[in-house]
C-alpha cells in the first residue's frame, strides 16, 4: 500500500498541516512532515474533512441496472467526496433477505470506491405486512443497522412500534420514509399555492408531520432509535426539535436538492424535479437550513435516485420520482451553508460525516482527522465554482435537478482507508 | 401571439381581444355564407391528438381547422401506436416528421401540452390537459359573455363546482380576470383547491349570497363518483347546496346568463328547465366554439402577415 504526503491542507479549514498517510491510517499530522517513498498530494488552500458519509442512496443494483449499479454509484459517490454510503432496500429483487444484502456488499466491495453500505427492508418486500428478517440481515456479513421501507412509509403504527422495538437487539435503526398514504393518493408536489394553479394533486406538508408526530411519540414509548428520512417541511422541522427537547432518540436528514430548490421548479412540468417528498416553499428550505445549522437535522442525506431517461422524459404525472445527488451534495451545503455563514467546516464535517457515521453505526468512519484513525478523507477546492454538466457526471443517469446552475466547490481528493479513490478531480478506478 | 398556446396566461389583455375579435370577424365573415369555408390555412396540417375521449371537443377543432381549410390528422391514443406504449415524446417526434403546423392535444396529465411544445417545432394548443387549463373552453365562454352582455370590463362571474379538478374554471379565472372581468368561486371547501386564496377571485361557500351580484353563473360539471371520494356526502345533498334550479335562477338580475361548459349533468349541478331556459347560453357556447377555435388556429398558424 503506497504511502502519501497530502501537504498544506487545512483540516477543517484550520491551520494548514502535513497529513501523512500510510497502511490505510493517519500517521502523522503536522506542519512540515516528510517521508522517503511517499507519494505528495498539494493540497495548499483545500479544506481537508473526513470522508463523508451518505445515509440514504439508490443504487438500484440489482433490478435496474440500466440507471445505475453498484460500481457507477460507487464512482458518483467517491467524486462527491463521500467513502461511506448506504443503499436502500428498494432493490428488484428487494434488499429483505440476508442473501439480497450480501450481494450488494459484496457489490460494493468490488468496486472499491466507497464502502457500500446495504439497508435492509423493513418489511417483506416493502409491503408494510410484515417484517423481513431484520435479525438475518443484522447478522450477515453487510452487517445491516439501518432498515428502511424508503419510497414507502411503514403507515401501520402497530407495525412501527414493533420494529422499533424488534431492531433494538442488535443497535439498529429504523429509517422512516414519513408519508401518510392516504393522504398522498395521486399526489405531483407540494400542496399549496404553485399546486393550485398547476394543475397537479397537492402532497400536503401535513401528510410527513403526522407520521413523525406519530413515531417520534412511538420511539419515545418503546425506547428505541428512530431516523428520519428526507425531512421537507418547516413543521416536521419543528416536531423534530420539540422530541430532542424531550429526549427522544431521533435523528433525522435532509436533502441538498430541499435545502436549495423551492416547489417554484415545477413551473414548466418537467419531471427532472419531480421527487418524494416534494419540493417545497422557501418558508421550508429557510427552516431546513435553521434545523441543518442548529443540529435539529443530524445530517444530510442525498437520496441519490438515478433514473433511466425513458422514466423522466414523459408528463410529469407519469415520471417516476427521484434526482441525483451525490455528486453535487457537498457543493450545495457549501452554497446553501457555508458561505452564507451558517456552518464552518467542523459543522459540514459533523452532518456530512460524522453524525451520519454514528447513526449508521459505522465505527471505521466520521472520525476525526488525527494519528491513528483510518485514513477516510476528502480534500476539497472550497473557491472553485463550475457549472453542472449532466452529461458529465459519472452516475449513469442524467437527472440532475442542478444541470446548467453554477455551485460553489470541487471535491480534488478522497481517500478511503488511504487509498485515493479520487485524485485531481477524477477517480481512480 | 405566443407561438403556443398552453394557458391562459399566454394571452395578454390585447392577444386576447384580438382572439374575440378575429372570432366576431370570422363570425360576420361566414354568415349568411352557404359554403362556411375560408381559404386561409390551406395546405396547413393540423394534427387532432387526443388521449382522452373527448368527442366535443374534437369535433369542434377538427370543424375549426377544416373550416380554415386546413389538413386535419385526428390520432386518437385508443388503438394506435400510444396504446401499445408508445410514449409521448415518440408520437411528438413522429408528428414532426411528418410535417404537422399544429397539434391540438387534449391530455389527461397536467402538463402534457408544454411538455409536447420542448418537442415539436410547430405550434401547440392545448385542448385540456388533467386538471389544469383548457384555454380554448375559457376563449369560447369570454366569446359568448361578450356577445351577450356586449362587454367582460366589470362583467361579474360567478363559476360554481368542481373547481379543485376542473381546468376550465382555471382558465376562465385566469383569462376572465386578464379581460378586466370580476370572477367568484363558489364550491363546498372539499372541491376548491388549498392555494385558491392566491387566485384573482373572490371565492365562496354559499351560492344564494353569490347569484343576486352574477351578471353570469357559470355551472362546472360535478362527477358523481366524487362523492365516493368523500368530497360530498351525497348527490342530493350536492345538488341542495350548489346545484341551479329555477327557483334559485330567479334570484339572478334579469340581464344574467347561465352557462355550463358540457357534457352536463341535468339534475345534479344543473335542473333541466334551466338548462333549457332563455337564459342559458349551452347550445350557443358550442357554436362560438368553432369560431373560437378557427380564431386561436388563424392567429397561431396563418396570422403572420
Amino acid at each position: 500500500m503506497s504511502t502519501y504526503l497530502i501537504r498544506g491542507a487545512r483540516p477543517l479549514g484550520g491551520d494548514p498541516a502535513d497529513i501523512l498517510v500510510a497502511d490505510g491510517r493517519i500517521a502523522a499530522l503536522g506542519d512540515s512532515l516528510s517521508a522517503t517513498g511517499a507519494e505528495v498530494v498539494e493540497a495548499s488552500g483545500l479544506i481537508a474533512l473526513p470522508g463523508l458519509v451518505d445515509l440514504h442512496t439508490h443504487l438500484r443494483e440489482p433490478g435496474r441496472e440500466d440507471a445505475e449499479t453498484v460500481e457507477t454509484g460507487s464512482r458518483a459517490a467517491a467524486l462527491g467526496g463521500f467513502t461511506a454510503v448506504h443503499a436502500m432496500a428498494n432493490t428488484d429483487p428487494v434488499a429483505d433477505t440476508a442473501g439480497v444484502v450480501e450481494q450488494v456488499w459484496r457489490l460494493g466491495q468490488e468496486a472499491g470506491l466507497v464502502d457500500v453500505v446495504p439497508v435492509g427492508a423493513v418489511t417483506v418486500g416493502l409491503k408494510g405486512e410484515r417484517l423481513a428478517e431484520l435479525g438475518a440481515m443484522a447478522d450477515s456479513a453487510a452487517r445491516v443497522r439501518v432498515f428502511s421501507d424508503d419510497g414507502h412509509c411503514v403507515s401501520d403504527p402497530a407495525l412501527m412500534r414493533r420494529a422499533l422495538e424488534y431492531v433494538k437487539a442488535f443497535d439498529g435503526v429504523v429509517a422512516q420514509h414519513a408519508e401518510e398514504p392516504r393522504l398522498t393518493v395521486g399526489a405531483q408536489m407540494h400542496e399549496g399555492d404553485r399546486s393550485a394553479r398547476l394543475g397537479l394533486a397537492g402532497w400536503p406538508a401535513a401528510a410527513e408531520e403526522a407520521i413523525i408526530a406519530r413515531d417520534v411519540l412511538l420511539a419515545q414509548h418503546v425506547g428505541a432509535r428512530l431516523h428520519v428520512c428526507h425531512v421537507s417541511t418547516a413543521g416536521s422541522v419543528e416536531i423534530l426539535r420539540w422530541a430532542k427537547s424531550r429526549g427522544v432518540r431521533v435523528t433525522a436528514e435532509v436533502t441538498p436538492h430541499h435545502l436549495l430548490l423551492t416547489d417554484a421548479c415545477a413551473e414548466g412540468y418537467d419531471p427532472v424535479f419531480k421527487v418524494n417528498p416534494p419540493l417545497r416553499t422557501d418558508a421550508d428550505v429557510e427552516a431546513l437550513r435553521a434545523g441543518l445549522a442548529d443540529g435539529t437535522i443530524d445530517a444530510v442525506g442525498t437520496d441519490h435516485a438515478p433514473h433511466a431517461v425513458e422514466d423522466k422524459e414523459s408528463e410529469w404525472a407519469q415520471a417516476r420520482p427521484g434526482m441525483l445527488g451525490l455528486e453535487q451534495a457537498l457543493s450545495v451545503v457549501i452554497q446553501t451553508m457555508v458561505e452564507p455563514g451558517r456552518l464552518d467546516w467542523a459543522g459540514v464535517a459533523d452532518r456530512m460525516s460524522v453524525r451520519p457515521a454514528a447513526i449508521g453505526r459505522l465505527g471505521e468512519h466520521g472520525r476525526p482527522l488525527a494519528p491513528g484513525e483510518p485514513a477516510n478523507l476528502v480534500l476539497v477546492d472550497a473557491a472553485a465554482r463550475g457549472t453542472v454538466d449532466p452529461a458529465a457526471l459519472a452516475s449513469r443517469s442524467r437527472n440532475s435537478p442542478y444541470a446548467g446552475r453554477e455551485l460553489p466547490g470541487r471535491v480534488v481528493a478522497t481517500f478511503l482507508r488511504g487509498t485515493p479513490t479520487v485524485l485531481d478531480g477524477k477517480a481512480t478506478r | 401571439m405566443k407561438r403556443h398556446l398552453l394557458e391562459a396566461a399566454d394571452l395578454d389583455r390585447d392577444d386576447a381581444t384580438l382572439v374575440l375579435d378575429t372570432a366576431a370577424q370570422i363570425d360576420s365573415a361566414l354568415a349568411g355564407r352557404e359554403v362556411k369555408k375560408l381559404p386561409t390555412l390551406r395546405g396547413r396540417t393540423v394534427v387532432n391528438l387526443f388521449y382522452e375521449d373527448s368527442t366535443r371537443t374534437r369535433i369542434s377543432f377538427e370543424l375549426a381547422a377544416k373550416r380554415l381549410s386546413a389538413d386535419v390528422i385526428n390520432f386518437s391514443a385508443k388503438g394506435s401506436s400510444v396504446s401499445k406504449g408508445e410514449s409521448l415524446k415518440d408520437t411528438a417526434l413522429t408528428l414532426e416528421a411528418m410535417g404537422s403546423d399544429a397539434v391540438v392535444i387534449r391530455h389527461g396529465s397536467s402538463g402534457a401540452p408544454h411538455r409536447l411544445a420542448g418537442w415539436v417545432r410547430g405550434s401547440v394548443v392545448n385542448a385540456g390537459d388533467g386538471t389544469h387549463e383548457h384555454p380554448t373552453q375559457a376563449l369560447l365562454d369570454a366569446y359568448t359573455i361578450r356577445r351577450r352582455l356586449g362587454r367582460l370590463d366589470g362583467v361579474r362571474v360567478t363559476i360554481v363546482g368542481d373547481v379543485l379538478h376542473s381546468r376550465v374554471a382555471r382558465s376562465n379565472v385566469g383569462l376572465l380576470h386578464t379581460l378586466g372581468a370580476e370572477v367568484t368561486l363558489v364550491a363546498p371547501p372539499t372541491l376548491l383547491p388549498l392555494g385558491v386564496g392566491s387566485w384573482p377571485a373572490e371565492v365562496g361557500y354559499d351560492l344564494d349570497a353569490a347569484l343576486p351580484k352574477s351578471d353570469v353563473v357559470m355551472m362546472l360539471r360535478v362527477q358523481a363518483e366524487r362523492m365516493n371520494a368523500s368530497f360530498f356526502p351525497s348527490a342530493r345533498e350536492y345538488s341542495r347546496r350548489y346545484g341551479l334550479d329555477a327557483d334559485r335562477m330567479a334570484a339572478l338580475p334579469e340581464e344574467a346568463i347561465v352557462m355550463h361548459p358540457g357534457p352536463m349533468n341535468r339534475g345534479m349541478e344543473i335542473a333541466a328547465d334551466v338548462a333549457d331556459s332563455v337564459r342559458s347560453t349551452i347550445v350557443e357556447q358550442v357554436a362560438n366554439g368553432v369560431s373560437t377555435r378557427m380564431a386561436v388556429l388563424y392567429l397561431l398558424l396563418g396570422g403572420h402577415a
